[in-house]
């Protein structure tokens, strides 16, 4: 029976309370509801978020078994160049494998989701990563500033030691004009908010989890969570109160918490149902975007054996408030900042010493000596020990899950940063091997010798002129 | 077992350009300047320079490529010319090729010219370029500067003996005051201000815990030898100085990938050294080597260099710096002329402005009789290029 056989969340460290938002820019709006949103970091973007909840989903897990990979998003880096493929370049996985990006419309989590299923079902992969994610882009001061938030979520589908099969679904598709984006435009429109509410949030969700009762004869009642979005929290309620749901069965929409996070919206709210999950519960889970996706799992006993996933809960509690609004327009780029003239300074990617070396750029792989046993980054062919020096006698080595330590740090206000000053150093890993890497998400004065750091994938840079996203792999304080 | 270059080849002309923010000077300016200097110095003339060697750093900011640039500059008659870069080393290995090019037999007299026009980038610190250290690097590498390189040297340092910020950076800032003395009663340096160890710890941060006086000036600069052969050397003047030994190590990889390396020294300075001090005889660089010009282009690269070069037990070079040992007064004055720190940084021309500051110091012809070190034996000049964890470093001795 085809199901879920993991999952995994991520929600960047970033807050920003809707209040900081309004004070900056409230002459432009009403007032928000009350609540903050996750905010991605300067680097981040819904690929490098992609990735952290796939690496939290696959950890435990071997990653040999990965044969699929899908992305949902409405917020891709790259419009050619398939970001699904990346992703699993950057997660380290195999090349037989298939890849596809569901995007432009935030119903595409459920519909990725879907069609991993049904890949599965028709034994066309074994083992399906799904990804979803977005950290999409809101005009200063539009509605959507403080609606949207930014996170990702992951899920391993495949057919043996599920923890919730796939029961069944139901959808609807409707060419709801709620709100839309053309290609080379950089924010969103949307019509107005009562339209959106009334002519279709309020109606296709209780339209497509109506249908899913219908088709297989189920009462609402059976479910111990049902996910829906939770764009407007009185059309949240009042969905509810028409299915005849209880307020205890529906799953925390996380809209105070984290924001509306479009694709990954539904997928999240299914790992937080799935976090508290006991064996034989029924969690019913639709999307919103362009009509609906409904879904119903049954959790079986494996959900005991899942254990260490941040998920949602964790990553809810590990944050840090970004008090400044000036700041979070420099790292969306919507202010211009001046760098200097020494941070305008870049060169065009190489994109086939890129591809060369893709798995030292974007799998963080080296090579361990097989004569010394000396892990070392990026990929050597002479072993950099000194009493060994064999050559060719390596094999490949990742380092992105391995844990290290600071050897040692500074803090730079003379390199180029966006948000300065620019924090880097020197890790060695648990294990062996040793490099240099920029920190992220750390303050200057909490780091220390000695510190225990993880790997974290990140956007390096944005090249405009060669459009080009640049990834890499940075170190940060191990997030709790 | 090679026989080494001890004794082998003499300079018998030097000269070195004022450094500074020469805003009016271009790079072809100064290498007439020093140029000039030197074959003065030297009493030779154009047609007797048999070869040359030229060393340039940041190419694209100034001269371009190739060595066309110093054979147009002084209309060199169709001779050898050959480009040197080697980062900061990059003067030094001018110099180097010049003393093996004579000490071959296969030329007489060589020029060694080394040249770096740095201010014309419009902004302050070295010129950023992505492809320093190569493509791959510049795809996985952070976006280090000099500064914070060599900051990550000095919080290794602090964390591995032990000293707290306000201690290691009370330390630092001896090594920065004293540079400051020498460098304001020197005609030719850049920064001509003593500065307290309060200005200097007190001054803004660059790169944590390095503050703005912990760094060196950049500037614009030239400087030149002439080297001979040592059996021909007293007939062009009488007290040529003599090339001890020249030697440089670079990194192997095992400071930045393996994990046996402290991070609290120069693997390459030690290493650089020992090479050097076999090839000059020199038992006890402590006690035998007089005086030193070393690549002081932070405050914590000194420090941690007189542990390198055994000046200074490992360790402890804060005592020494507190008892004054590297004072232009002390028993082994280091950056007698100001250093990096008074002269700034243009790369290819440092290596040859120490070897200036040691041959003029040995000759007792140190400009002011206040700056002049009483009879010095051997001079030691230092360089290091790159970063703490991956690097370059040379070392030459010069002597009597």
């Amino acid at each position: 029976m085809v199901g879920i056989k993991s999952y995994g969340a991520y929600i960047p460290r970033y807050r920003m309370n809707h209040n900081t938002i309004f004070t900056a820019v409230g002459f432009l709006g009403t007032f928000p509801p009350p609540g903050e949103n996750a905010v991605a970091n300067h680097d981040e973007d819904a690929l490098s978020m992609a990735v952290a909840a796939g690496i939290d989903c696959l950890s435990g897990m071997k990653r040999e078994i990965v044969d699929g990979l899908y992305l949902a998003t409405t917020s891709q880096p790259y419009m050619v160049r398939q970001n699904s493929a990346l992703i699993a370049t950057a997660l380290d996985l195999q090349a037989n494998m298939r890849t596809a990006d569901f995007i432009g419309s935030t119903k595409s989590g459920t519909t990725a989701l879907l069609s991993a299923f049904d890949t599965v079902r028709g034994e066309m992969s074994s083992n399906i990563l799904v990804c979803a994610s977005d950290c999409r882009l809101s005009k200063p001061g539009s509605p959507q500033e403080s609606l949207y938030g930014d996170g990702a979520a992951s899920l391993l589908v495949g057919s043996d030691d599920v923890i919730a099969t796939f029961e069944g679904s139901y959808s609807v598709s409707y060419d709801f004009p709620d709100r839309w984006r053309a290609s080379g435009e950089k924010f969103e429109h949307a019509w107005e908010d009562r339209f959106i509410r009334d002519s279709g949030y309020s109606q296709f969700i209780p339209e497509v989890i109506s249908g899913l009762l219908k088709k297989y004869n189920l009462n609402i009642k059976d479910f111990t969570k049902i996910a829906y979005p939770g764009l407007y929290a009185r059309g949240h309620g009042a969905i509810a109160k028409q299915l005849g749901a209880d307020p205890g069965q529906l799953q925390d929409t996380l809209l105070s918490t984290v924001g509306d996070t479009g694709s990954a919206s539904p997928l999240m709210m299914l790992v937080a149902a799935l976090e508290d999950a006991k064996p034989g519960d029924k969690i019913l889970v639709a999307s919103f975007g362009n009509g609906s996706d409904a879904l119903f799992f049954q959790v079986t006993e494996r959900i005991e054996n899942i254990k260490g996933k941040r998920a949602v809960k964790k990553h809810l509690n590990s944050k840090k408030e970004l008090t400044s609004y000036e700041k979070y327009l420099a790292f969306r780029n919507l202010a211009p900042m001046d760098l200097g003239m020494r941070g305008e300074i870049s060169i065009r990617t190489p994109m086939s010493a890129l591809f060369r070396e893709r798995k030292v750029v974007l799998a963080l792989c080296g090579s361990k000596c097989k004569k010394c046993g000396t892990p070392q980054y990026p990929y050597q062919r002479v072993c950099v020990n000194p009493d060994c020096g064999a050559i060719d006698q390596m094999e490949d080595y990742r380092f992105s899950d391995k844990k290290g330590v600071v050897f040692t740090y500074t803090g730079d206000n003379l390199a180029a940063s966006i948000d300065p000053p620019s924090v880097y150093g020197l890790v060695d890993f648990d294990g062996g091997g040793r490099f240099w890497f920029d920190f992220v998400d750390c303050d200057l004065d909490s780091v220390k010798v000695g510190m225990p750091v993880e790997m974290t994938f990140r956007r390096r840079y944005v090249d405009e002129s060669g459009g080009v996203h640049g990834y890499s792999w940075k170190a940060m304080p191990i997030r709790a | 077992m090679a026989e080494g270059i001890k004794d082998k080849v003499a300079i018998i002309g030097m000269g070195c350009t004022k450094f500074g923010e020469l805003w009016d000077k271009s790079a072809d300016d100064l290498m007439v300047d020093a140029y000039k200097e030197c074959i003065e110095d030297a009493g030779i003339e154009k047609k007797d320079i048999n070869a040359a060697w030229f060393g340039v750093h940041f190419e694209e900011q100034s001269v371009g490529k190739g060595a066309t640039s110093l054979a147009l500059a002084l209309k060199l008659p169709f001779i050898p010319v050959t480009r040197t870069e080697n980062f900061c080393a990059t003067a030094t290995e001018a110099f180097r090729g010049a003393c093996y090019g004579v000490a071959s037999g296969a030329y007489d007299i060589a020029l060694a010219l080394g040249v770096e026009k740095l201010k014309d980038t419009g902004y302050g610190g070295l010129p950023g370029n992505p492809g320093l250290m190569g493509t791959k690097n510049a795809l996985i590498m952070p976006k280090l500067t000099a500064p914070g390189a060599f900051a990550m040297l000095a919080t290794r340092y602090f964390s591995v003996y032990g000293l707290s910020p306000e201690e290691g950076k009370r330390m630092l800032a001896k090594v920065s005051a004293k540079s400051h003395y020498n460098g304001a009663r020197n005609p030719k340096a850049h920064l001509r201000r003593e500065v307290t160890e309060e200005q200097i710890i007190n001054a803004p941060i660059i790169a944590w815990p390095l503050g703005l006086f912990d760094c060196c000036g950049v500037s614009d600069g030239a400087a030149a030898a002439i080297v001979t052969r040592a059996d021909m050397a007293k007939k062009f003047r009488p007290d040529p100085v003599y090339v001890k030994t020249l030697q440089i190590a670079l990194s192997s990889g095992e400071e930045l990938m393996y994990t046996k390396w402290d991070g609290a020294h120069v693997e390459t300075g030690y290493r650089a050294g020992m090479l050097a001090y076999k090839e000059a005889g020199i038992k006890n660089p402590r006690e035998e080597i007089s005086m030193a010009e070393v690549h002081d282009c932070f405050s914590i690269t000194e420090a941690v260099t007189m542990e390198d070069l055994q000046f200074s037990p490992r360790g402890k070079v804060k005592e020494d710096i507190e008892a004054g040992r590297f004072n232009l007064d002390g028993p082994q004055p280091i950056q007698p002329d100001g250093g990096l720190k008074c002269f700034g940084h243009p790369i290819g021309a440092s290596g040859l402005r120490m070897l200036y500051e040691m041959y003029k110091q040995l000759q007792g012809k140190a400009q002011l009789p206040e700056r002049q070190i009483k009879n010095p034996r051997l001079g030691l000049t230092h360089n290091m290029g790159g970063f703490p964890a991956m690097n370059i470093v040379s070392v030459a001795i010069i002597g009597l």
